[in-house]
């Protein structure tokens, strides 16, 4: 998060396999971020992958118009599997924010001492909520927690806005697993 | 005087570009004369192959466009999807229509697009100075069959009436010929059909083929080429109403 | 039947590039889109699929881009305002009908989001059919306006211009995307904008009814007509590199080094140089947004000091040819760019320029 006179300019990356939600992750948060009057770019990785496959988009969400939309060193990195850590960790911006889903990623991530690390198993949250379907849910409410720009709350109000009507019948269970990665977050023990 | 013929009005008087014989000039004639019964020319639109019949428009008074070599049937896609009031044919050869423009008739025909086909099948490309037709007759002497057209090697004649007409989005297929005065009076009423059915707005696409006499290429003389087609064409291609 | 609920809003909504184009072309009056699968613009026939009905108008599936292209040349032929997409081996394919659009002085707008080739090439974002566009691409003596939107709300911005200019000037106009733009989501807002005043469409097939007959053609035999016909468009085509060449630029003036870059990697060289100046280089940039016409003059008036010129591209250098021809060796001209999908970073571009303004000074 470069922060040069308080202005926001925040790149991030989510990245798993296909089906895990990344895109869903990033499109609700470009959503809130749009709502809460945020200048927001969403770059979803596109292509044949669709289950199984790996899945990743790229955000900028900053105060001023957005210049770039393509991320080369993300200021944080949400990873849903290890493949996805291993391919973006290295790319991370000293100083930045790294939250892996622990409960598929078995290693310890090796990156810089100034970044921040949160051990989120998002799985297994999500099990406990319902369904593991809600992981990415969990890990954005992680996510929204450690960077406190955007709250959860207006996510929640957001989700409406991104699921397909057919789908609205999860919003008890996508509100709640945004409610508990955040809590999680807040009571993580972080390095 | 008592005037027992005339000249339709729709078929412009000057004279044609066409061979001694050739069989584009009574086609235009018959279709001039549909247009004119069916008093549709001012919502007409016709569309110009490539071609003999390219400069169609300087004899048939419509709006007229000239296309693409073979994409008629897409073009007249775009214009009826957009004007289902008008009245839109395609006027096109066999080169264009079974030969480049295989897809775009058989696609338009699957998609049943409520437009009149006017298919001339003369055996051979005139236009280009007499190559082989998909339409060529077996054992037929073209520039590029100089030995006859071969079965093994070009396969044989292409039955494109036969082929449209299992398409459930074709509605009236019928095939005439250019031969002598029944099968043109035969003619013309297969393409009256084939314009009402659109005017009523019946639901797919009509194809009229005639078959049609090329003496320049067939190398004959046009007493001849017309005899040609009673006598050989029609076994290739045989006359009547398909579907 | 004619349920009219275009999508224009006051607030901003969230919508990825191809579907803020699809939305907008519906908005600035599009009577029917021709399209045939291809990635990556899939959401822009889907879009279209869904809406076009719904406003009453046209949306055909076709069988080829072949058809696509002949059955839009059928549409503005009878004076309705036509549109298709596709990515760049459909556009290929598209050629022949583009050449026959211009031979027959006929408005149409074609979307290219190109993808990596040459061939059947890859999915990913590519800006490699840039000579293709600009230099007409099918047969004969023509020109296409090409637009470059870089980011999703000129994805929507472009398409009523792209309608507006094609009817002006009876000609094809291309809106050349990417996969990233076609892709990406931003908030867009989408308004109705007036149209320009525009000549009546008499040469349109409507039937010849009270008048006399209307031909749309492209076959001139007669000698020395069609040479008059290509005189006539070149003078159009003067006219509008006259007077419709769109750029954007930024600090120029004051700068020992200019970029050149139009859409998705106008935006990487736009923080490039905005982090270059914050380290004190002297850097700015030139966005060309009309690609046909050239901004030549611009590009022209800034070589008139000696600076670096540094094109950079999601090719192997394509643009940077109308840079050299504009800049005619009053400066250095340089080329920066990834191919085949890769698209370089900020820093990338960064580190260039830092290596070549250090260059420069020594």
């Amino acid at each position: 998060m470069q922060d040069t006179k308080n202005e926001l300019y925040e790149e991030l990356i989510i990245a798993g396999f296909g089906g895990q939600g990344i895109m869903l992750a990033g499109k609700l948060l470009a959503q809130t971020a749009m709502n809460c009057g945020r200048e927001v770019t969403y770059m979803p990785s596109y292509g044949a992958e669709v289950r199984g496959g790996t899945a990743n988009c790229m955000l900028v969400i900053a105060d001023n118009e957005i210049a770039c939309p393509v991320v080369g060193k993300p200021d944080s990195l949400v990873v849903m599997n290890k493949a996805s850590l291993n391919k973006f960790a290295p790319i991370l911006k000293n100083n930045g924010l790294l939250i892996f889903n622990s409960s598929l990623i078995d290693i310890e991530p090796d990156v810089d001492e100034s970044i921040e690390v949160i051990r989120l198993p998002a799985d297994e949250l999500a099990v406990e909520l319902g369904s593991i379907k809600a992981a990415n849910m969990v890990a954005l409410g992680a996510y929204l927690q450690a960077r406190g720009f955007l709250d959860i709350e207006s996510a929640i109000q957001a989700l409406p806005e991104i699921l397909a009507e057919r789908y609205h019948k999860t919003l008890p269970l996508n509100s709640e697993a945004l409610r508990r990665g955040a809590q999680f977050a807040a009571g993580a023990i972080r390095r | 005087m008592k005037t027992v013929f005339k000249r339709t009005p729709t078929y412009k008087d000057v004279p044609t570009h066409y061979c001694p014989g050739c069989g584009h000039g009574i086609a235009h004639r018959l279709l001039a004369e549909v247009i004119d019964e069916l008093d549709i020319r001012d919502r007409t639109i016709g569309i110009a192959p490539v071609g003999c019949a390219v400069l169609e428009y300087d004899y048939i008074d419509v709006d007229m466009v000239e296309v693409a070599h073979g994409r008629a049937p897409a073009v007249a896609t775009g214009m009826k999807r957009t004007n289902p009031d008008k009245i839109i044919f395609s006027y096109q050869g066999d080169g264009d229509l079974a030969s480049i423009g295989a897809g775009e008739i058989l696609h338009a025909g699957h998609r049943g697009e409520q437009i009149t086909v006017i298919f001339i099948n003369n055996a051979v490309y005139g236009m280009t100075g007499g190559q082989m037709a998909p339409t060529t007759m077996l054992n037929q002497v073209t520039t590029t069959t100089p030995k006859g057209r071969n079965a093994v090697e070009q396969g044989y004649p292409m039955q494109v009436c036969e082929l449209l007409a299992v398409l459930p989005g074709t509605i009236y297929i019928e095939r005439c010929a250019m031969s002598n005065p029944a099968a043109i009076k035969n003619a013309k009423k297969a393409l009256r059909h084939a314009f009402e059915l659109q005017v009523e707005g019946a639901q797919g696409m009509s194809l009229v083929e005639i078959l049609s006499p090329c003496p320049t290429y067939w190398r004959m003389n046009p007493p001849d080429a017309m005899a040609w087609i009673d006598r050989e064409m029609v076994k290739a291609f045989p006359l009547g109403k398909i579907k | 039947m004619k349920v009219n609920t275009e999508l224009t809003t006051t607030k901003r909504v969230l919508m990825c590039g191809n579907e803020a184009l699809a939305e907008a072309a519906i908005i600035a009056g599009v009577d029917a889109y021709f399209g045939y699968p291809i990635t990556p613009q899939n959401e822009i026939p889907a879009y279209m699929a869904k809406r076009m009905p719904e406003e009453g108008r046209v949306f055909v599936q076709s069988e080829s881009e072949l058809a696509a292209i002949n059955m839009i040349f059928g549409a503005a032929a009878t004076g309705k305002r036509a549109m298709t997409s596709s990515s760049s081996p459909g556009i290929s394919l598209m050629q022949e009908g583009i050449s026959y659009l211009a031979g027959a002085e006929l408005p149409a707008v074609i979307v290219n989001v190109m993808r990596g080739g040459p061939g059947l090439g890859n999915i990913a974002a590519s800006q490699s059919d840039y000579f293709q566009a600009t230099r007409g691409g099918g047969h004969g003596d023509y020109r296409t306006i090409v637009l470059a939107p870089a980011s999703a709300q000129e994805m929507a911005d472009v398409m009523p211009l792209a309608f507006d200019l094609a009817d002006q000037y009876r000609m094809p106009v291309m809106i050349l995307a990417d996969g990233l733009l076609g892709q990406m989501m931003e908030p867009v807002l989408l308004e109705k904008k007036e149209k320009r005043k525009l000549p009546p469409k008499d040469w349109a097939l409507t039937g010849a009814k009270d008048r006399p007959q209307n031909i749309v053609r492209s076959l001139w035999l007669k000698e020395g007509v069609l040479e008059k016909l290509n005189e006539k468009l070149q003078a159009r085509y003067a006219q509008i590199a006259e007077n419709e060449v769109l750029c954007e630029q930024y600090k120029v003036e004051d700068s020992d080094i200019v970029l050149i870059a139009y859409g998705i990697s106008a935006r990487i060289v736009k923080s490039a140089v905005t982090k270059a100046r914050k380290e004190g280089i002297k850097a700015g940039w030139i966005r060309p947004v009309t690609l046909w016409p050239f901004p030549s003059e611009q590009i022209s008036k800034a070589a008139e000091e000696l600076r670096i010129f540094l094109t950079v591209e999601l090719s192997c250098g394509q643009m940077v040819e109308d840079v050299k021809l504009a800049v005619a060796g009053k400066s250095p001209v340089l080329f920066f760019g990834r191919t085949g999908g890769g698209v370089p970073t900020v820093d990338d571009v960064l580190n260039q320029i830092r290596q070549l303004t250090i260059k420069h000074k020594s």
